[in-house]
C-alpha cells in the first residue's frame, strides 16, 4: 500500500470546523477524514466556498475563535485539535507552513522583506547567527527569482506575483515537514506558475516534504498530485489516485468538474447546473443530490455511505452502494417536483 | 523599479514636503491678510473710534499704515511676518511679540503637558482596549471615553478644583505669585525657567499649578485617542499580515508588537497631530477655568475689544503653527510608514 497509509505524516480524521458557534453555524468543514505520508502530495478541489481555504487552516489550527473544531488532526502522531495553543505555534513554521490564497496583503507594510524573515528564523531557529539568517533568506529568495538587492524593500515596492513568491519563500526557509499550499499560484502567470510547481516538486523529492495543494486547475492536480480530493460543499466526496480518478471518477460531482475543465477537446463550454449550496442549512442526505444528474431517490433521504470504488479510489456515492444499504425502490430516478413539494409540506 | 531602499526615497520625500510647507504659508497668510480686511473700516476705529477724537484717529491710521493701497498693506503685512515683527495691539499697546511670547507660550506649555497626559492615558488603554476586546479594560476603557466625552471641560476642571483644593493643591495660575515675581524670563516656559535657574522649588511650584489644566484638558482629549487606537487595533489584530505571522509560528506577543500595535499607530499620528494644533488655539476653556494666562484666552478678549490688530498677529502665528505641525505629521508619518514616501 501506499506511503500515506501505512505511516502518514498527517493524518486528519473526521474534522469539523462550523463557523460562528452561536445561531445556525457555517458548516465549511463537515466530517472530513484523509492522510498524507512523506513526500506525497495531496491535491485538494471544489467550488469557490465549498470550505477548502477552512481545511487548510484547520490543518494549521489557524481558526477564528468564534469557529468550533472537532475531529482529530495528527501531525506525526501529535493530536492538534485541543492541544495547547503554544504547543501548536511551535509547531507552525517548522513544521506545519501554509501559503495563503491571496498574496498582496500578506506582508506587513511596515516592515522590510529582511524582518520578515529575520523574525520567522529568530522565532523558530534562534540559535542561527546574523550571518546565517541573511544566507538562508537570500537562498530562499534566489529560489523564487528575487534577487538579493531587493532584500531591504518594502512590501508595497513588489508586484502581487512577487509578493506570493515571496511569501512562499518565506514558508520554505523554515523547511516545513508538512506545507499547505491554498492555490499558491492564481495570482501568477504560468511562466512563473510553473517555476513554483518545480519547486514544490523538488521539495517533495529532496525533503520528503507532505503537500495539501488547494487549487481551482485540475490541470496542476494531474501534473503535480500524486493523489487527489475533491470536496464538495465541506465533505470530501471523493479521494483517489490522481491519474485513475480523473481515467474513471466515480462521483458525478468529479465527472460534472472534470466535464467543465476546458480543454483542446472541449467543444463548447460546459458548466455545472445549480449554485453550491448554502453551508448554514445544506441539503439533506446527499448535499450533491439537488444538482446531480445521476441523483436517485435514496439521494435525498439517507446520507451516502464512504466506499471503494472499482479504481480504487473512496467514494461517497450510492450510485456504488452499498448495495444492502439502499431501501427498495431507492434506485429509481429522483423526481425533482416530487422533492421540491415534500419539501414544502 | 527602484532598486534603492528606505532611507533615499525619506530624504527626498522631507525634501519635497519642506519645500511645499512655504506656498502653503504664503496661502494661509494672504487668507488671514484678506480676512481682517473684509470687515468695514479700519482696525483703528474700529477698536478705539467712540473713545478717541478726529485727529487722533487720523495720526493712528496713518502711523499703521491704513491709509496706504491694499497691495502695499499686504505687502508691509508679509514684511512683519518675515522680520518676526507683528505690530503692536491698538488698544493697550502690547507688540504681538511679547503677547506671543508671553501668552502663546504659557499656551505651549500647557498643550505639550496635556498631550503628555493624553498619550500616556490614552495609548495604553486604547492598546488594552482592542487587545482584549470585550474584557474588563475594554469595557472600562469604552466607559471612560463615554464619560469624558460627556462631560464638559468646565465641568471637569470644577470638579478638579474642588477636589485639589481639598489638599491645598493649587489651583489656578501659572505659579504663585512669588514665584512668578522671582521668575527670569528665558524661554517664558516656566518649567524650563526655573529648571535653568535651578530652583527646586520655584520648579516644584510651576509643576503643580501646570499639572491641574494640563491633566484635565488631556484627560479631555484621551478619550477620542482611545476610541481611535482601540478600532485601528481590532482592525489590524484581523489583518492579513497579522494571519499570516500566526502562520509562521510567530508568538502571540510578538505579532501584537510587531505588526498589529504599529500598524494599528500609523492613522493616529495624523489625527494625534491635528488635536495638538486644534489645542494650541482651542484650548480657551481650560484656560479661562484654570485662569491659565494662555493665548486662546488673549485672543477671545481682542477680539471681543475689535483689536484688530492684535488678532491679526496671533491668528497668523495659528496659521504657521498649523503649517509646521502638519509638516512635522507627515515627516512622522514617513518614518514611521514606508508607503508614504513613495507617494
Ligand atoms: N472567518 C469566517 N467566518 C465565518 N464564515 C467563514 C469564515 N471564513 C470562511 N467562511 C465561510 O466558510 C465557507 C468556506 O470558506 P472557504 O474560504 O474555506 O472556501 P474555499 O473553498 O477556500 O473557497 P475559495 O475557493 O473561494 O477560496 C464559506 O461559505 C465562507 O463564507
Ligand atoms: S449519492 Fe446520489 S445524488 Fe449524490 S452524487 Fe451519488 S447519485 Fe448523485
Ligand atoms: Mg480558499
Amino acid at each position: 500500500m501506499s506511503a500515506h497509509e501505512d505511516d502518514p505524516i498527517l493524518d486528519v480524521r473526521d474534522l469539523r470546523v462550523w463557523y460562528g458557534t452561536g445561531g445556525d453555524p457555517v458548516r465549511a468543514v463537515d466530517g472530513v477524514s484523509f492522510q498524507i505520508g512523506r513526500g506525497e502530495t495531496l491535491g485538494l478541489v471544489g467550488e469557490s466556498g465549498c470550505g477548502k481555504s477552512t481545511l487548510g487552516r484547520g490543518v494549521l489550527g489557524l481558526l477564528p475563535d468564534a469557529a468550533a473544531v472537532t475531529g482529530s488532526v495528527r501531525f506525526d502522531g501529535r493530536e492538534l485539535v485541543g492541544a495547547p495553543a503554544a504547543e501548536v505555534r511551535d509547531l507552525r513554521g517548522p513544521e506545519l507552513g501554509l501559503i495563503f490564497q491571496e498574496p498582496m496583503t500578506r506582508l506587513d507594510p511596515l516592515q522590510t522583506i529582511e524582518a520578515h524573515f529575520r523574525e520567522a528564523l529568530n522565532t523558530h531557529r534562534p540559535e542561527l547567527g546574523k550571518e546565517e539568517v541573511r544566507r538562508r533568506s537570500l537562498e530562499a529568495l534566489a529560489g523564487m527569482g528575487i534577487p538579493r538587492t531587493r532584500f531591504g524593500q518594502y512590501p508595497h515596492e513588489f508586484s502581487g506575483g512577487m509578493r506570493q513568491r515571496i511569501m512562499i519563500a518565506l514558508a520554505l526557509v523554515l523547511e516545513p515537514k508538512v506545507l499547505v499550499a491554498d492555490e499558491p499560484t492564481t495570482a501568477l502567470d504560468v511562466i512563473v506558475e510553473a517555476q513554483i510547481l518545480g519547486i514544490l516538486a523538488d521539495l517533495r523529492r529532496n525533503f520528503d516534504t507532505a503537500i495539501l495543494l488547494v487549487t481551482h486547475n485540475l490541470g496542476i492536480v494531474a501534473e503535480a498530485c500524486n493523489r487527489v480530493a475533491v470536496m464538495y460543499a465541506g465533505e470530501i466526496v471523493e479521494e483517489g489516485d490522481a491519474r485513475e480518478l480523473f481515467a474513471e471518477p466515480a462521483h458525478p460531482y468529479t465527472r460534472e468538474l472534470l466535464r467543465a475543465t476546458i480543454s483542446l477537446e472541449t467543444t463548447g463550454l460546459n458548466y455545472i447546473p445549480g449554485a453550491p449550496p448554502s453551508l448554514i442549512d445544506p441539503p439533506p442526505a446527499c448535499r450533491f443530490h439537488p444538482r446531480c444528474p445521476s441523483a436517485m431517490r435514496v439521494c435525498a433521504d439517507l446520507h451516502p455511505i464512504e466506499v471503494r470504488a472499482p479504481a480504487g479510489q473512496r467514494v461517497s456515492c450510492w450510485l456504488h452502494g452499498p448495495e444492502g444499504q439502499i431501501p427498495a425502490g431507492g434506485r429509481e430516478p429522483l423526481e425533482r417536483r416530487e422533492f421540491a413539494e415534500a419539501e414544502e409540506a | 523599479m527602484k532598486e534603492s531602499s528606505g532611507s533615499s526615497g525619506l530624504r527626498t520625500y522631507v525634501l519635497t514636503r519642506l519645500a511645499l510647507a512655504l506656498p502653503t504659508v504664503l496661502i494661509l497668510l494672504t487668507v488671514v491678510f484678506l480676512l481682517m480686511r473684509v470687515a468695514p473700516g479700519d482696525p483703528i476705529t474700529a477698536a478705539l473710534g467712540a473713545r478717541l477724537p478726529a485727529k487722533e484717529l487720523e495720526k493712528r491710521k496713518e502711523e499703521a499704515g491704513y491709509d496706504k493701497p491694499i497691495i502695499s498693506q499686504y505687502g508691509e503685512y508679509l514684511g512683519q511676518v518675515v522680520t518676526l515683527d507683528l505690530g503692536e495691539s491698538v488698544t493697550d499697546n502690547r507688540s504681538v511679540t511679547s503677547i506671543l511670547a508671553e501668552n502663546g507660550s504659557a499656551t505651549l506649555e500647557l498643550t505639550v503637558a496635556a498631550f503628555m497626559i493624553t498619550l500616556l492615558v490614552g495609548v495604553p488603554l486604547g492598546l488594552m482596549a482592542g487587545r482584549y476586546r470585550d474584557g474588563p479594560w475594554d469595557v472600562g476603557g469604552r466607559l471612560y471615553g463615554i464619560i469624558i466625552y460627556a462631560f464638559p471641560v468646565f465641568f471637569l476642571g470644577f470638579l478638579f478644583q474642588l477636589l485639589a483644593s481639598q489638599f491645598g493643591w493649587p489651583t489656578s495660575g501659572r505659579a504663585s505669585p512669588l514665584v512668578e515675581y522671582d521668575l527670569d524670563s528665558i524661554t517664558n516656559f516656566y518649567v524650563i525657567d526655573t529648571l535653568l535657574q535651578g530652583d527646586w522649588s520655584a520648579f516644584w511650584d510651576v509643576l503643580q499649578h501646570l499639572f491641574l489644566p494640563a491633566f484635565v484638558l488631556g484627560l479631555t482629549i484621551s478619550g477620542v485617542l482611545i476610541r481611535l487606537i482601540r478600532v485601528n487595533l481590532l482592525q489590524t489584530m484581523r489583518g492579513d499580515y497579522v494571519e499570516a505571522a500566526r502562520a509562521r509560528g510567530v508568538s502571540e506577543r510578538r505579532v501584537v508588537i510587531n505588526h498589529a500595535f504599529r500598524n494599528a499607530m500609523v492613522p493616529v499620528v495624523t489625527v494625534a497631530g491635528l488635536q495638538f494644533a486644534i489645542l494650541l488655539g482651542g484650548a480657551v476653556l481650560t484656560e479661562e477655568t484654570f485662569n491659565w494666562p494662555g493665548i486662546g484666552s488673549e485672543l477671545v478678549r481682542y477680539l471681543n475689544q475689535r483689536d484688530y490688530i492684535a488678532v491679526q498677529g496671533i491668528v497668523t502665528v495659528f496659521a504657521v503653527a498649523v503649517v509646521i505641525v502638519s509638516l512635522l505629521i507627515d515627516l512622522v508619518n514617513a518614518f514611521i510608514d514606508p508607503r508614504v514616501r513613495y507617494r
